[in-house]
């Protein structure tokens, strides 16, 4: 064996050794930070949710206790979960007006957002470009403070009912703070740009020659909207009703600030079991509930959707 | 595309762009009006900023936000990056579903649910060490920075996946230890997209209000926890100057990143093209 070849084969082996476990100096912070930051707070909140409401410090009962004679007693208390399901319809409720509320507003947003990435994706690509940072825009500033810019339009002596009733179209202030309306508004308006932005990514890579080749064949252009736009856009409209439906479900401030007490979005009776009630295994019960129900098949989903796209 | 769009469909976009705007622009121009009454215009006046520089709780709150958005920001694109390397870099290994779940799932999951189980696992800690007992800031910080790693991760992994390997082992191959090779090569080139993950996290963090409001101890308030509990209450003049300063502030930053980005992109593509000669 020459010296040269020797030197390269003791490089590798050095590299090949770096691979083999230096890769844990990078994986294992990230990985561990998220097991017990993000992955096990799941896990307690399992266990507290077969748990009682007691009036202590943490307001729960123990899950594990010793009696008398040294044995230890475990208590499974399945009460939150037979209130959730069956003795109270709050949660049930709460639950499927949330799901609705959010599936209208994800599909008002997505009737609203397509035509406007739509329209997006065929301007001049400079013009593209600055419409793209306008619609940025309102995502890098506060959420908070644009669901109050809002209720400044939409509240009794607000910007709106200003000027409807000073163009005559209504003689009395409509009443839309604390209702529905207002409800399926801040959604709308805070969410919109989430719709549009995997909508123009979609629409903007689309391929023109399809579309002359369709109208060379003498397809009208709506038939070809319908035929090849559509179909090829299909990723955008499922990223975009994602991104909007999920935020959607578990909304608290839109509802709190914004909707009136008929309003109740489980975001909002999750938190009012926390804070409120105090009753932390309810609140626990709840959250476990709407993960398996609601985030479990949409994650799952995900999942192969992304396998899908990767073959 | 680069067909003129219809004048119809042109308008419609104008429409839903007023509607995103107007909102925010009534919203800065009653930040100048001298009636506290949202409608009556009493003249121009600077006189809710001078209240506001003077709120010592917004001002309070306001730098412990950006103290935590700093902190978490900063950690989420070590972590997110560290992350992001292992999952692009290491086909396979022991736990990569997991890590790759546990980057994903934070983006489906409704804040309200995160907030809940990370006080929980807080207050279940609490007994065993006493930093987690003082509810905080450090609480704050850890569970922003959970949330923000999983936006850090998704933006360098694409970044990382177009990056030219070769180049890295083209450098060690000359000798340079594979650290080395990392710092001075992939580091340059996935630098843009670190720092709009560093802007994406900042913002993120900074505009929190759910999760914070769950992990932050009693008497801890962030800016978003302070300007809801005035919001809830109905109309506030300086919060109007307050979100006037923010869209001033995001307005400029978002230009300068944006224009920073392009010309990083154009300096790459420059070069990529002299390199090829």
């Amino acid at each position: 064996m020459s010296p040269a070849l020797t030197l390269v084969s003791l490089r590798q082996g050095v590299r090949r050794t770096l691979d083999r476990h230096g890769k844990w100096v990078i994986i294992l912070p990230p990985m561990l930070f998220l097991l017990v930051f993000f992955l096990i707070p799941f896990l307690f909140a399992f266990k507290i949710s077969f748990a009682d409401s007691d009036i202590s410090i943490p307001p729960f009962t123990k899950m594990f206790s010793t009696t008398a004679d040294n044995h230890i007693n475990i208590t499974l208390g399945l009460d939150n979960y037979n209130r959730l399901f069956f003795s109270d319809d709050l949660y049930a409720a709460s639950y499927l007006y949330s799901l609705r509320t959010a599936f209208f507003s994800t599909m008002i947003c997505l009737l609203i957002g397509y035509p406007m990435a739509y329209a997006m994706s065929r301007a001049k690509k400079t013009t593209q470009n600055l419409l793209l940072l306008i619609i940025i825009l309102p995502f890098w500033t506060s959420f908070l403070l644009r669901v109050y810019a809002l209720e400044s339009i939409i509240r009794e002596n607000g910007l709106l009912n200003t000027a409807l009733l000073w163009l005559g179209i209504i003689d009395h202030p409509l009443q839309i703070m604390r209702t529905t309306v207002a409800v399926y508004l801040g959604i709308i308006y805070s969410y919109l740009p989430f719709m549009i932005l995997p909508l123009y990514a979609t629409l903007e890579k689309l391929d023109n020659t399809l579309l002359e080749a369709a109208s060379d064949l003498g397809r009208r252009p709506w038939r070809s909207f319908f035929e090849i736009t559509l179909p090829l856009s299909l990723p955008g409209v499922i990223a975009g009703s994602m991104l909007v439906f999920i935020p959607a479900v578990g909304e608290f401030v839109i509802p709190q600030l914004l909707g009136g007490p008929n309003s109740l979005m489980i975001g909002r009776v999750l938190y009012d079991e926390f804070f409120s009630n105090h009753d932390w295994p309810m609140a626990s019960a709840v959250a476990i509930c709407f993960l398996v129900l609601l985030v479990g098949p949409i994650a799952i989903y995900q999942y192969y959707n992304v396998k899908q796209q990767e073959q | 595309m680069s067909e003129r769009p219809p004048l119809a469909l042109f308008t419609f976009l104008c429409f839903g762009i007023a509607f995103l705007y107007v909102p925010i622009v009534v919203l800065m121009v009653y930040s100048f009006n001298a009636s506290a009454l949202v409608e009556i215009w009493g003249g121009f006046s600077t006189k809710w900023y001078g209240q506001l520089i003077h709120n010592s709780a917004i001002l309070d709150a306001a730098l412990l936000s950006l103290e935590i958005g700093v902190i978490a920001s900063t950690g989420a694109v070590v972590l997110g990056t560290l992350a992001a390397i292992a999952l692009v870099r290491f086909p396979v290994f022991r736990g990569r579903l997991l890590l790759t779940g546990m980057v994903n799932a934070p983006l489906v999951m409704p804040e309200i649910i995160t907030g809940i189980t990370q006080l929980l696992l807080f207050v279940s800690l609490a007994g065993m060490f006493t930093w987690a007992a003082h509810r905080g800031m450090t609480t704050i910080v850890i569970a922003h920075l959970a949330f923000c790693m999983s936006y850090v991760t998704i933006t360098v992994q694409s970044r990382l996946q177009s990056a030219d390997r070769a180049l890295e082992e083209a450098a060690m191959d000359l000798g340079s230890g594979p650290v080395r090779a990392f710092v001075e090569i992939t580091l340059p080139i996935i630098a843009p997209a670190l720092a709009s993950s560093w802007l994406l996290s900042f913002t993120v963090s900074i505009d929190d209000l759910v999760i914070s409001q769950f992990v932050a101890g009693p008497g801890v308030s962030t800016l978003p926890m302070v300007v809801y509990s005035k919001v809830k209450l109905g109309v506030s003049p300086d919060v109007n100057a307050l979100a006037t300063i923010v869209v001033a502030i995001v307005g400029v930053a978002v230009c300068i990143a944006g224009w920073w980005m392009r010309r990083t992109e154009h300096q790459r593509v420059l070069d990529l093209q002299m390199a090829e000669r």
